[in-house]
């Protein structure tokens, strides 16, 4: 009993990792229809910088570390912004070579990090609290589950807060209905291509650090793993869709937790599995439109 | 589309047809002789062209060169972008190794048996990934060439893990085993990759090679026409995962065994970075890529040791010193100001003087793809 628990609440802590990947790409996929393969790139650069904050701030203070979270917010924006500006835009409407260009972005990226920073995984230290357990109903569940999933949930209700009451978030839902029409009512939608970027690069950003903290190392090769289970889980729940990605971020990682604990670490294929079943019944994803 | 498509092969004059074969042979030949001749590339190989080291490097540039050829069939012919394309190359490299080592079948028996293996492998990740198109196609082959990532990575007992599997020597002939004998593998490359090109030309000029590029600039239509684009895309998919296998068995010969990056998603990454370099659509545009790429990487290898860059400051330094920095810069800027990479850029100033009209292959696949999204809508 307490296994299953800790598996299912480990499970929800990892989709709560996946979710922060998978709803940036989500909502620019869902926009602008580019698969942003340097998601991952901006979620390794925000991890070492708030790496390197926490180290000069120190790093078991909470302090330090609700910084390091800011700081790695803010570093991802930032980069995901300037690689819209520079990269996507000249592109318009080039979805091949946008991929391309990001394809090209996170392979630079990646070995210019282990060239900084050195190919090998850095051990990195938080609060302390974060190593120690909670006891649920006889299970120990590791604290940093808690914090994943408490970042998540904040960004989730964050961005459907944005979405749904701002005139910024009403043009972005717009824009992914239906963009033509967006276009023709005078209402400049390419603005919010940059701003969609911004926000999935902060939600990257934030992801980082706290991947960082939940594998307890830090490497050039830290975006990329998470970078492809972030694309099953935005297949599995419908592109574009931020409900979808939000859903099958929780049941992908549950699942895979579960195969890891049950059917002797066969987790990874498990998801792959689920994800052949889910284009094979429904194409168009859990919650995606156009069936 | 009125413009002229981005494949050379259709519109030449009648004696024009037999230039580029004859050029080919001549190339084919020189590289024949290749390992006969004392020629000293200094720069290029890093000794003259008969020592095992500079045959090793050619081989290699062969062995990508067949891999980024199959690959111009998905992306080039089918207009599929493919995220997966190592599956099939670890399928070929690992296949044959492993049954090789645990079963201990002869080697040509094997590499037969590991072909119909990575074509089965193909053919069920293919028809599932198929079940989509464009973008969420490219994702879901990655997520397949990582679950086989995933698989080498983890069945140690099998795969060597990270360690990576060794070629067992005592079922290969000996002609084809040890440095002495680079010479012969350099030949076998040579005959993998004119094989590779040969099956890839005769898929692009065959009715399924038409079909395929009728389905990749507009499949509603091939289907009005009551085609099946469905299974002619699998079919194209199968061979370019069978050349690439082909490729993987070679790898695998020449390097003495295989480490788990032969499956990685990088790899696919760096043969899509070799074939818009080389330029999309065009057969020996996929090939320069393929060569130019990896000379380039053991090149810049050998820079980033060199002296000079090791007193550069930091700012500097760094990014000299890692070549995959410096190929992915390269690469962003093929696609951002020289969309038909090499190939396609010679093709265009080629055809301007002729007075034709042209577009980049990339700029083509790109409409093919938005008209496709807007006939759905």
């Amino acid at each position: 009993m307490s296994t299953l628990i800790l598996t299912l609440i480990t499970g929800v802590g990892l989709g709560a990792l996946y979710f922060l990947v998978a709803s940036g790409l989500s909502l620019i996929y869902g926009l602008m229809h580019v698969l942003n393969f340097a998601h991952g790139a901006f979620l390794t650069l925000s991890a070492f910088i708030g790496w390197q904050v926490a180290q000069a701030l120190g790093t078991a203070s909470w302090g330090s570390f609700l910084v390091s979270i800011l700081v790695g917010a803010v570093v991802g924006a930032i980069f995901a912004t300037l690689t819209e500006l520079v990269l996507i835009r000249p592109l318009y409407e080039r979805h091949i070579e946008q991929v391309l260009v990001t394809v090209g972005l996170s392979f630079a990226s990646v070995a210019l990090f282990e060239g900084i920073w050195g190919t090998d995984a850095i051990n990195i230290a938080g609060p302390p609290w974060l190593i120690g357990t909670t006891n649920v109903l006889g299970a120990s569940i590791p604290n940093k589950y808690w914090v994943l999933i408490a970042a998540a949930a904040i960004v989730l209700i964050a961005l459907v807060v944005f979405l749904q009451k701002t005139r910024y978030g009403m043009i972005i839902r717009a824009g992914v209905e239906n963009r033509a029409m967006v276009t023709a009512l005078g209402i400049d939608v390419r603005r919010s291509f940059t701003l969609v970027f911004a926000i999935g690069g902060a939600a990257a950003g934030i992801g980082g650090v706290l991947a960082m903290h939940a594998q307890t190392f830090v490497s050039a090769h830290l975006g990329s793993t998470l970078l492809i289970f972030a694309f099953i889980v935005t297949v599995v729940g419908g592109l574009g869709s931020l409900t979808g990605a939000a859903v099958a971020s929780v049941l992908v990682a549950v699942l895979q937790q579960v195969a890891n604990t049950y059917l002797g670490g066969t987790g990874d294929f498990i998801v792959v599995i689920l994800l052949a079943v889910v284009l094979l019944v429904r194409p168009s994803g859990l919650m995606g439109r156009r069936a | 589309m009125t413009t002229t498509t981005g494949v050379p092969t259709l519109v030449r004059g009648r004696m024009g047809r037999f230039v580029p074969a004859l050029i080919g042979l001549v190339l084919v030949v020189v590289m024949a002789i290749l390992p006969l001749l004392n020629i000293s590339l200094p720069g290029i190989l890093p000794g003259p062209t008969y020592t095992p080291g500079s045959l090793a490097l050619l081989s290699l540039c062969m062995v990508f060169a067949a891999l980024a050829l199959s690959y111009n069939l998905l992306l080039g012919t089918a207009g599929m972008l493919s995220f997966g394309h190592a599956l099939y190359f670890g399928a070929g490299a690992y296949g044959l190794g492993i049954l090789l080592k645990a079963f201990e079948v002869p080697l040509f028996p094997g590499i037969f048996l590991a072909l119909i293996g990575g074509l089965l492998i193909a053919l069920l990740t293919g028809a599932v990934a198929m079940r989509v198109s464009g973008i969420p196609f490219a994702m879901v082959t990655l997520a397949f060439a990582q679950a086989g990532s995933v698989l080498v990575r983890r069945n140690q007992q099998i795969t060597g893990g990270e360690e990576g599997l060794g070629l067992a020597t005592q079922q290969v002939p000996d002609w084809l085993v040890g440095v002495v004998n680079t010479r012969n593998l350099y030949w076998l490359t040579l005959i993998v990759l004119v094989l590779v090109y040969l099956i890839v030309l005769w898929v692009d000029r065959s009715r399924l090679g038409h079909l395929a590029e009728a389905t990749r600039e507009n499949e509603l239509r091939v289907r009005v026409l009551g085609l099946r684009p469905y299974a002619v895309k699998l079919i194209v998919f199968m061979v370019a995962a069978g050349c690439a296998g082909l490729a993987g068995m070679a790898y695998l010969l020449l390097q003495s065994g295989t480490q788990p990056s032969a499956v990685s998603a990088d790899l696919t990454i760096t043969v899509l970075v070799m074939v818009v370099l080389g330029g999309v659509g065009f057969r020996w545009g996929a090939i320069v890529g393929g060569v130019l790429y990896t000379l380039l990487d053991q090149r810049l290898t050998v820079l980033a040791r060199s002296e000079w860059i090791r007193d550069l400051p930091d700012v500097l330094r760094i990014p000299l010193s890692e070549p995959l920095f410096i190929l992915g810069v390269l690469f962003i800027l093929v696609v951002m100001f020289l969309p038909g990479g090499i190939a396609g850029t010679v093709d265009t100033v080629w055809r301007r003087r002729r007075g034709e009209r042209t577009r980049g292959s990339l700029t083509q696949l790109d409409d093919a793809a938005d008209g496709e999204v807007e006939v759905r809508a």
